[in-house]
């Protein structure tokens, strides 16, 4: 088992990742992303990034690569690839999403960025009528081996269309892969996976986290998509996570721990495909369920969870399922507004001592 | 005098507002009391009131994440504004819109956009209304020179000249879409040679000379009510400080900058302008000026002592259905 730090909270992923050895560092999620399109861009030459700014300071006098994408995770990359597979575009998101899939379908392997994933609304079809559906729709022939970076998410004060999360909307989606790493080591090796599947990839990368350290191999390794980790072991309630919720729901375990609750909390690190399994598994031991989740709550990753855990483990319930999810409505900008908008420890807690009747 | 002296002191006024607006709104993000991503408008202020100063209320305009100047040239009132961008439940928008959102519907400002090329299509909808409803009213979009190549930017573009909708598509164009030379994105020599090309008159005029810009949008304007159709009017501009507050602009020249602020500052070129022509005198300016500091000092103040949205209320109003 290696261990990670998240923001002063310590997880340990699950023992899959246990075989990858050598040297570690302590690396940001965003150096960890970027150390894994690096290594995969020297690696393979098919592979490509293109995006607004990816680079940044195009067709300008100043400096080049002034930007390196707004948060900088492909910063440095065009300087040693240079332009032409690093590519800086017109703000025309879906021209830039149609030129990944055809690009994909005809030899390379592009990643491309959607500056903020909000803006997957102007790209929408070439992303869920066309990338993911070629493979199936042409009897297996065609391949779209591309991944979509977007950043997701609220906490940044940015505003109602910047900072939607949108994971289940393309969750929804059949043929699409949905990622969205919670801590720096998966990112590296979700990253990794990501580039070399062989289908489309949605990679959402939380906004709030780019700046969360944990120690992460130094040596190219891929985390396998539907393999959840396990950062707390526990036997009283079980708690899904995803992206920056897994930081909320380790804080509530670790709280509750004191109180002599344990809590499994489970990160599933990939949505689709889920690994639903494990979920089940571990609803088998502890009977209760709680699902934190920063979408929006109908027809969300919330409700789908517990949906199936409804379906395949209902009598390993001893209560009802509690979603913890942000309420019904866009994300607002007043920093009052947006904190009480997006989940925290404290209605984790609340929903864990609920499910327990505590 | 061929401007009313009404006119350009308003004219005058509303620039002098936008810039001391922004300034202060750079000076209040540094400081903390403004949160999230602001982008100013400074030295882009000639156009937005050259586009707006003879709109009624009823004439319609759709702004950009750039959108402070556009609010203030539209009329809407600048304690809301400052209000909103400082995240108040009395701002123009309850404090849930924040600068990239400010809206003001009762004074024809349908948003500003953070959807770069969100604008155009729903301007067109305003002039369909418009030309529909038989109101003679207009309506503008504001855009840039990178929003000139989203795909929406070019469907409201032909679409406006099919349905020879009242729309005029203002083009700023300020060299820059964020860290990206205008001319990098666009694959054209020339935007107003391409916007032409669908079909609508395109002028190109210096930006930062407010009356030559006013000049050829009075003649789009007239043009759109009468029932001629969309125009395209880009105007080149400099954006004076970052994409966004805090930018640190690597991919700018050195001097870049500092030179504009002598050589192509449009409320220079305007005083300059008015005065060698006799029109308005530089003690009146100046006058207008310190009024305009004490206002916005006033919005800072009043904006500061705002109350804050308070969640167990607002987070769930103006919504249909919460869960
Ligand atoms: C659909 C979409 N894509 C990208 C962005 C990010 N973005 C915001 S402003 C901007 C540049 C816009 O350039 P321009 O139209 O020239 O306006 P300016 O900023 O110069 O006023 C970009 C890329 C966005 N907000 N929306
Ligand atoms: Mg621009």
């Amino acid at each position: 088992m290696s261990t990670v730090h998240t923001k002063g909270t310590e997880m340990t992923t699950n023992s899959n990742d246990a075989k990858i050895g050598g040297k570690t560092s302590i690396k940001a999620y965003r150096e960890a992303l970027n150390d894994a399109i690096r290594e995969e861009m020297r690696r393979d030459p098919t592979v490509i990034v293109l995006g607004e700014e990816v680079s940044g300071g195009a067709g300008c006098d100043g400096q080049d690569d002034a930007y390196g994408g707004v948060f900088g995770v492909t910063k440095g990359l065009m300087p040693e690839v240079g332009r032409e597979r690093v590519i800086d575009t017109p703000i025309s998101e879906a021209a830039i999403i149609g030129a990944a899939a055809g690009a994909a379908n005809n030899g390379l392997r592009p990643i491309a960025e959607l500056m903020f994933f909000d803006f997957i609304g102007v790209s929408f079809d070439q992303i869920f009528n066309q990338a993911a559906k070629f493979r199936y729709m042409f009897g297996g022939k065609s391949k779209t081996p591309m991944v979509i970076r977007g950043t997701v998410g609220a906490g940044w004060r940015a505003g109602a269309q910047h900072s939607s999360i949108l994971h289940s909307v393309v969750t929804h989606i059949p043929g699409l892969k949905v990622v969205m790493p919670s801590n720096a080591y998966d990112a590296k090796g979700l990253m990794v996976q990501a580039i070399r599947d062989e289908d489309p990839v949605i990679f959402l990368e939380h906004k709030v986290m780019y700046n969360n350290e944990c120690e992460v191999p130094d040596e190219q390794y891929a985390i396998p998509f539907g393999e959840a980790a396990f950062p707390r072991q526990g036997k009283d309630v079980t708690i899904v996570a995803i992206s920056n919720m897994v930081t909320h729901a380790i804080a509530a375990a670790d709280i509750l721990a004191k109180e002599g609750i344990t809590c499994d909390v489970i990160d599933p690190r990939t949505v689709s495909p889920l690994d639903d399994e494990a979920i089940l598994e571990s609803v088998e031991v502890t009977g209760r369920l709680v699902v934190v989740d920063e979408g929006n709550p109908r027809c969300g990753l919330a409700s789908d969870i517990a949906g199936i855990v409804a379906e395949k483990g209902f009598f390993s319930l001893r209560a009802p399922i509690r979603t913890v999810t942000a309420p019904h409505t866009p994300v607002p900008f007043a920093p009052e507004l947006e904190d009480a908008y997006v989940p925290n420890v404290d209605k984790v807690l609340a929903a864990v001592r609920d499910v327990l009747g505590a | 005098m061929p401007y009313q002296e009404d006119f350009l002191l308003r004219a005058y006024r509303s620039m002098r507002t936008i810039r001391e607006f922004e300034e202060r709104c750079i000076k209040e993000f540094m400081g903390g009391n403004i949160p999230g991503f602001v982008h100013a408008s400074n030295g882009q202020e000639a156009i937005a009131v050259a586009a707006c100063i003879d709109l009624s209320d009823s004439d319609i305009i759709g702004s950009t994440h750039r959108g402070h100047g556009h609010c203030i040239a539209k009329g809407c009132d600048v304690g809301g504004m400052m209000k909103e961008v400082m995240g108040r439940s009395t701002g123009l928008c309850k404090g849930k819109g924040g600068s990239m959102h400010i809206a003001d519907i009762d004074k024809g400002m349908l948003g500003a956009n953070a959807i770069v090329g969100g604008g155009p299509p729903l301007v067109n909808g305003a002039a369909l209304a418009a030309k529909t409803l038989g109101t003679k009213n207009v309506a503008l979009s504001f855009n840039g020179d990178g929003s000139a190549n989203q795909g929406t930017t070019m469907e409201a573009m032909n679409m406006a000249v099919v349905l020879q909708l009242p729309h005029i598509f203002i083009y700023e164009n300020n060299g820059y879409a964020e860290g990206t030379a205008a001319n990098y994105g666009l694959g054209c020599d020339s935007l107003t040679d391409r916007n032409a090309g669908f079909g609508m008159p395109a002028e190109y005029v210096d930006g930062n000379d407010f009356f030559a810009t006013y000049d050829a949008i009075k003649v789009a304007t007239q043009r759109a009510r009468d029932g001629g159709g969309p125009t395209s009017i880009e105007a080149k501009c400099v954006r004076f400080d970052g994409h966004f507050i805090g930018d640190p602009q690597l991919y700018r020249g050195e001097d870049e900058v500092k030179n504009a602020r002598k050589t192509e500052d449009c409320l220079k070129i305007f005083r300059a302008r008015v005065i060698k022509e006799g029109w308005l005198k530089a003690a009146t300016m100046n006058a207008i000026d310190k009024e305009i500091v004490a206002e916005i000092e006033k919005a800072v103040a009043d904006g500061l002592a705002a109350p804050r949205p308070d969640p167990s209320t607002d987070l769930l109003s103006d919504v249909y259905s919460s869960y």
